[in-house]
């Protein structure tokens, strides 16, 4: 009988110094959760900030007037953004056009020569091409061909967006191809096509909806660039259609306009990011839906 | 291939072709900064990386130009935005990687996220401007500062919000790399989730999540309008973390389009080239790491 008091005496100690232990320990748990929710709500937190300035100081100055007259015209001073949002279209066609043949073909090389020793140093340049600050690209193509033609050009503009683009195609593009199963290459040459139609209409064809997906990517994300077109395309007061020319964006006029000190000046940059927030946002959201839509395929 | 017909294989051919025209892009860029950079490299000397003087009209006040200023700046604003990024970075990795690993929530959160990315540099410049300026003058005022919202701090809050995204994206994923079994073996023996996190998944992980925040610095070194726009554009070594100040991007971007003279566009470009070079070493050393990793585990 004695013995068991003692059994039991050393069991409820040892229970409640356990049961101590896992209190604490439950505790620190619940603590450490409760953070990480809360720090993750405060790292949200801008995002609703950002928006909700946005669209109070920009909603105000949007009209049709408003988007469609340029800055200024013939006629005086307007006050539109019609030249920088004819501007971001021409110059982001311009990148898309030149960089969707070079990416999406490098991207074929890198997947279908994984191993060569070429593949390899050109998956290098592509990590190099994609540290390269943007504003660096701006300089190099200022460099280029603002330097030797003496002229901020649209143009030029284009091309250091399609540098900007360049490393993000080509990645996706590979990633996409490398996940295709090497049956559908295998049957295509299997059933005598040359590896030129094989890669043409089959196996792109299949990696279509991934490719498609990064291009959207890549153009939502060149479309609010700033910095490789100050010393580019430059920006101009005037509605302008040649290339070879300089050439207004929303990114640029937003900067111009947002450190004048004059406020209607000001309240046409919340405009004109109020715009060029809505033309990001509606392409990341068709890129969604394009990726959800097209699913089955992947 | 139809060898018998085309000795060449012209496609292959092709894609090889366009592979090197990308390889020698690659190689122009540092070929034409430092050509651009030569000037003032004879001018100037190696001491233009470590002088601490940055005087436009050198030639008549007998100044120099030199571009520590610029590295302090760009290296203070960028460390400290990676600073104040962790924890929220962590924080949004551990809640998709081990709280919520499917479901509305992290759906949710996810596509917040994707929305914080995609908001494109000059907005954030745009927003901090008229939003975080005005915050951080009452701020400094109420500390007993002078009066100027603008600075390194400053910038470095708006980067550190421009860089959460992305460094979140790449902890949630180097977390990824942790076999389930470890830490379902965790979970066996009766750890609580946190113990789980700190003893098995941090320990597991550690040096790729090293790599991951050295991804995000070279993101934050090159970031140029958000920065120019709060910066305050003072082209002297800032003192504190509140100064003015001017890291290299936003340096080229406030003065390269108005630099007149030979000797200080290249000077400028010599900048450019510094930037290059050091954003590409930290990126490739992240990725080298990361890559190592995903080999091994």
């Amino acid at each position: 009988m004695n013995t068991t008091t003692v059994d039991d005496s050393i069991s409820k100690k040892i229970h409640t110094k356990q049961s101590v232990q896992t209190i604490w320990r439950q505790r620190k748990n619940f603590i450490f959760k409760v953070a990480v929710i809360a720090l993750c709500f405060l790292a949200m937190l801008p995002l609703f900030f950002i928006f909700a300035f946005i669209f109070k100081q920009g909603i105000s100055s949007i009209s049709w007037d408003f988007i469609s007259t340029p800055a200024v015209s013939d006629t005086g001073v307007k006050g539109g953004i019609f030249n920088a949002i004819v501007g971001t279209i021409t110059i982001v066609g311009i990148a898309t056009f030149i960089a969707v043949p070079f990416g999406v073909l490098i991207g074929v090389f890198l997947s279908e020569y994984k191993t060569s020793r070429m593949a390899k140093l050109t998956g290098l340049c592509v990590e190099i091409l994609h540290s390269i600050p943007s504003i660096v690209v701006g300089i190099a193509c200022w460099a280029w061909i603002v330097k030797t033609s003496g002229q901020f050009s649209a143009l030029s503009g284009g091309i250091a967006l399609a540098i900007m683009m360049l490393p993000v195609l080509i990645r996706s593009t590979e990633e996409t191809l490398k996940l295709l199963p090497t049956s559908l290459k295998e049957g295509s040459l299997a059933l005598g096509a040359p590896y030129w139609k094989t890669i043409i209409l089959v196996i792109l064809p299949a990696g279509m909806s991934g490719i498609v997906n990064g291009i959207l990517l890549s153009v939502a994300r060149v479309t609010g660039e700033t910095a490789p077109l100050l010393f580019t395309a430059l920006g101009s007061r005037f509605t302008n259609y040649n290339i070879f020319k300089e050439m207004e964006a929303l990114p640029l006029m937003i900067y111009n306009y947002a450190r004048d000190p004059d406020e209607l000046v000001q309240s046409q940059a919340w405009g004109a990011a109020f715009v060029l927030l809505v033309m990001i946002l509606a392409m990341n959201l068709f890129s969604k839906f394009l990726a959800r839509k097209w699913k089955w395929q992947g | 291939m139809d060898t018998k017909r085309f000795p060449i294989d012209f496609f292959s051919l092709g894609l090889r072709m366009l592979a090197g025209l990308l390889i020698m892009l690659v190689v122009a860029f540092f070929i034409t900064l430092v050509n651009g950079s030569s000037e003032a490299f004879s001018e100037f000397g190696a001491r233009f990386i470590w002088a601490n003087d940055w005087n436009p009209n050198y030639d008549d006040v007998g100044g120099t130009l030199g571009s520590l200023p610029f590295i302090v700046g760009t290296l203070l604003t960028s460390f400290l935005a990676l600073l104040i990024s962790i924890p929220f970075s962590l924080s949004i990795a551990i809640l998709l990687g081990e709280y919520f690993k499917k479901g509305a929530i992290s759906s949710f959160i996810t596509s917040l996220i994707e929305l914080l990315a995609g908001i494109p540099s000059v907005i954030y410049g745009f927003w901090a401007l008229f939003y975080l300026v005005p915050k951080m003058q009452e701020f400094k005022v109420s500390m007993g500062m002078n009066n100027n919202g603008f600075g390194v701090m400053t910038s470095a809050i708006v980067l550190s919000i421009m860089i959460i995204p992305f460094s979140a994206s790449m902890t949630r994923e180097i977390m990824g790399m942790v076999p389930q079994g470890l830490k379902e073996s965790a979970y066996a023996l009766g750890t609580t989730r946190f113990e789980v996190i700190k003893d098995i998944i941090f320990p597991y992980c550690k040096s790729g999540i090293f790599a991951g925040f050295m991804l995000s610095l070279g993101r934050a070194l090159g970031e140029t309008m958000a920065v120019t726009m709060v910066i305050g554009n003072n082209n002297e070594t800032p003192g504190s973390i509140f100064a003015l100040g001017n890291t290299m991007a936003s340096l080229l971007a406030n003065e390269f389009a108005e630099a007149s003279d030979d000797v200080y566009i290249s000077a400028l470009i010599f900048i450019g080239l510094i930037l290059f070079v050091i954003t590409t070493i930290i990126n490739l050393l992240g990725k080298l790491t990361i890559t190592s990793l995903s080999r091994n585990g």
